[in-house]
């Protein structure tokens, strides 16, 4: 089994202004990215159940209907969805993991703990 | 020589032993599909790939000591190497031969399909991805069981694994059966055992270093093979996805309603229903999840999604290309039919006789290879998964408490597997006739009904207690088997009653909603000592889930 957290390491990083930071705005921007995602797969769903006759109902002149590009959005907007998570995550949380980890090792032994005193970082958004 | 080199010379030996065997006994037809000629291009293309993750599996077994190795290759797979292995895991034959079946026979209908596979991976990547490597080590009971009392949560998630990867494994080796029949010209059951004694070997001796790397080589296969295809396609209609629907729409039985939803979206609940297994059982399968722990971090794990995301996303609109190129090229051509008009070996060929079309002889048989060569390696993650619910959940947690004599986790993974593997060899050889696609679907409705409410509950919400996690897994996973069983494809198709008791085509909406409510209540009501510990536990939990301090990073080599 692997050791569990020490209590006061926990407290430690709970009050640290960037792990506050850090899991606010990810989990806020996770939500509001996954529910997109929803929202754009169900509404497909939705349309193909409800209104087939939208879904193949022609654009222009030719035989190209309404679902074919719909339905290649749903796939480029998943593809993209996750790469914007993606970028943001590897730019902004990571930054401030790294200061949080920073933060808990100083924490952990004493005598540097003077040196690095808790402090929120700066990053760019 | 050593031990193991004489192991795999003797197995590259017995391997073409059966081959041979295999085209000699070829000759009577004794199965209901039709079988082909035997295909000789196609088998000496698929014993150079076997050949290749043999000497690979060599490679691997001298790195695979520890019980890490065995089940995460050490945690040192980078995130693009882990991508291309997920989406190696993902991208199965029912996935390329399916569903561009699916769209030679509807067209449209055929996309719907391909996208509610894709759409769970954003969801797995925002809301799990990064806690689960931060909080799991090799197997995702790891998470669900972090604050819990450890036996009752394990021996859920041990068999909330075990009843995925069975369902998933007996659609895997049907799958086998049929395809090399078809393609190879071999029979069913030779073709049954070969693919349980080679999934054996990678998992016996190379552990998850070589079914990862089976599953990379058999990735870019997959996607170089669909690559040509569709190019080809689009090149013979100058590049105009216009003029190729336009074909399409002119020869095809269905004409202009191949353009637009037909009868695969039934009835509105049966759509929203069938979306929600497969949105959320992508985030439920013990295979796919358990790939989290190979990579070194939680950035890693990141990129691993990211990476497998686009992959398949890519591969789905190239299948959608394929099965387009299919009805004008395939649908049209007397050669690939039989006196009927019926397409040889059935529609689920359509893909692979559109290979033939585009690329002659050579390239139906590297097709036909890389097809037999993904239901390998899809085989070998769920086996290894399986494996490790036996000996990591099982064995050393629940029967030995934490206990167990160095190496002997180990050897029971060991056993497992080849427990297992004779298991999928005989289940394949039982359910010959089974639907392959519906076993597919029934194993991602299960995982999101039992694996995912409880993986999710423990791990975002705090008042998740022991208790609420088991009832409420348990209850998701007896739901989700028991509404299928009622359903159409079972109760009147196996059992032949007269009308299903449950009318929708999937059972996730319901069983799913079970699993959620069943974690919910039987959490809340929980006043036990335990639940205190449970809750108290949260916090600690959260800070490790959020920032990985305290999580297991790569061992050395």
């Amino acid at each position: 089994m692997e050791t569990k957290l020490e209590a006061d390491l926990v407290q430690v990083v709970k009050n640290d202004p960037n792990y506050q930071k850090l899991v606010r705005t990810r989990s806020r921007y996770g939500w509001l990215l996954a529910l997109a995602v929803m929202i754009v797969y169900y509404g497909f769903t939705a349309l193909n159940a409800w209104d087939k006759a939208f879904m193949a109902s022609k654009i222009g002149s030719g035989v190209m209907s309404w679902g074919v590009p719909l339905g290649l959005f749903v796939i480029l907007f998943t593809v993209a969805v996750t790469a914007i998570y993606v970028r943001r995550a590897n730019r902004e949380f990571d930054a401030l993991t790294d200061a949080i980890h920073k933060n808990a090792a100083a924490a952990a032994q004493p005598v540097a703990a003077e040196a690095h005193v808790t402090q929120p970082i700066k990053v760019r958004a | 020589m050593t031990k193991t080199t004489r192991i795999f010379s003797y197995l590259a030996a017995a391997f073409a032993l059966l081959a041979l065997a295999g085209s000699a006994l070829a000759a009577p037809d004794l199965g209901q599909a039709t079988k082909q000629a035997t295909n000789w291009t196609a088998i000496s293309m698929f014993a150079i790939f076997v050949l290749l993750t043999l000497f690979i599996t060599k490679w691997a077994a001298k790195r695979t000591r520890s019980a890490s190795d065995f089940y995460t290759a050490g945690g040192g797979i980078t995130g693009f190497q882990n991508g291309l292995a997920i989406a190696g895991d993902f991208m199965s034959a029912a996935s390329f031969l399916g569903i561009s079946a699916a769209v030679f026979l509807d067209g449209f209908d055929g996309l719907i399909y391909a996208i509610g596979f894709l759409v769970g991976w954003p969801v797995l990547t925002f809301l799990m991805a990064e806690r689960l490597r931060n909080l799991g080590r090799f197997t995702f009971a790891d998470v669900a069981a972090y604050r819990f009392a450890q036996k009752p949560v394990r021996l859920f998630a041990a068999s909330g694994t075990l009843v995925v990867v069975l369902f998933y494994l007996i659609a895997q080796m049907v799958g086998a059966g049929q395809l090399i029949k078809l393609l190879f010209g071999l029979d069913y059951w030779i073709a049954v055992v070969l693919v349980g004694i080679l999934m054996m070997v990678y998992v016996l001796f190379g552990g998850m270093t070589a079914t990862t790397w089976v599953q990379i080589i058999k990735a870019v296969m997959l996607l170089a093979g669909t690559t040509f295809m569709a190019f080809s396609v689009l090149s013979m209609f100058n590049f105009s996805p216009e003029a190729l629907f336009a074909k399409a729409v002119e020869v095809h039985a269905k004409g202009d309603a191949i353009m637009g939803p037909g009868t695969f979206i039934k009835d509105p609940i049966s759509g929203i229903s069938f979306g929600m297994a497969l949105m959320f059982g992508t985030a439920g399968l013990p295979h796919i999840l358990m790939r989290f722990f190979t990579v070194p971090s939680a950035k890693e794990a990141r990129k691993s999604v990211l990476w497998a995301t686009t992959w398949i996303g890519y591969f789905y609109v190239l299948v959608f290309i394929i099965g387009f190129g299919a009805i004008v090229l395939v649908g049209t051509n007397p050669a690939f039919k039989d006196a009927a008009g019926k397409l040889l070996g059935g529609n689920n060929m359509a893909a692979v006789h559109l290979a033939k079309a585009v690329g002659g002889d050579i390239f139906l048989g590297f097709i036909s290879a890389v097809a037999f060569a993904t239901i390998l390696a899809v085989v070998a993650g769920l086996t290894l998964s399986g494996a490790s619910a036996v000996s990591h959940d099982l064995y050393a947690t629940v029967i030995k408490k934490g206990q167990t004599a160095p190496g002997s986790e180990l050897r029971v993974s060991k056993i497992t597997t080849i427990a297992l593997g004779i298991v999928a060899v005989l289940l394949g050889i039982v359910f010959q006739s089974v639907n392959v696609a519906f076993m597919v679907s029934l194993a991602f409705a299960i995982a999101a009904s039992a694996n995912f409410p409880v993986l999710f509950m423990s791990v975002l919400w705090k008042g998740c207690t022991t208790r609420g996690a088991t009832v409420g897994g348990f209850l998701g996973l007896i739901t989700a088997v028991g509404l299928t069983v009622v359903s159409k494809s079972v109760w009147v198709d196996v059992f032949h009653n007269k009308a299903a008791i449950f009318p929708y085509t999937s059972p996730a909406l319901f069983s799913m909603t079970v699993g959620f409510l069943g974690v919910w209540l039987f959490s809340v009501t929980d006043k036990g000592p335990r639940a205190a510990i449970d809750k108290a536990g949260f916090e600690a939990q959260e800070v490790r889930s959020e920032t990985g301090i305290g999580a297991a990073g790569a061992t050395a080599h």
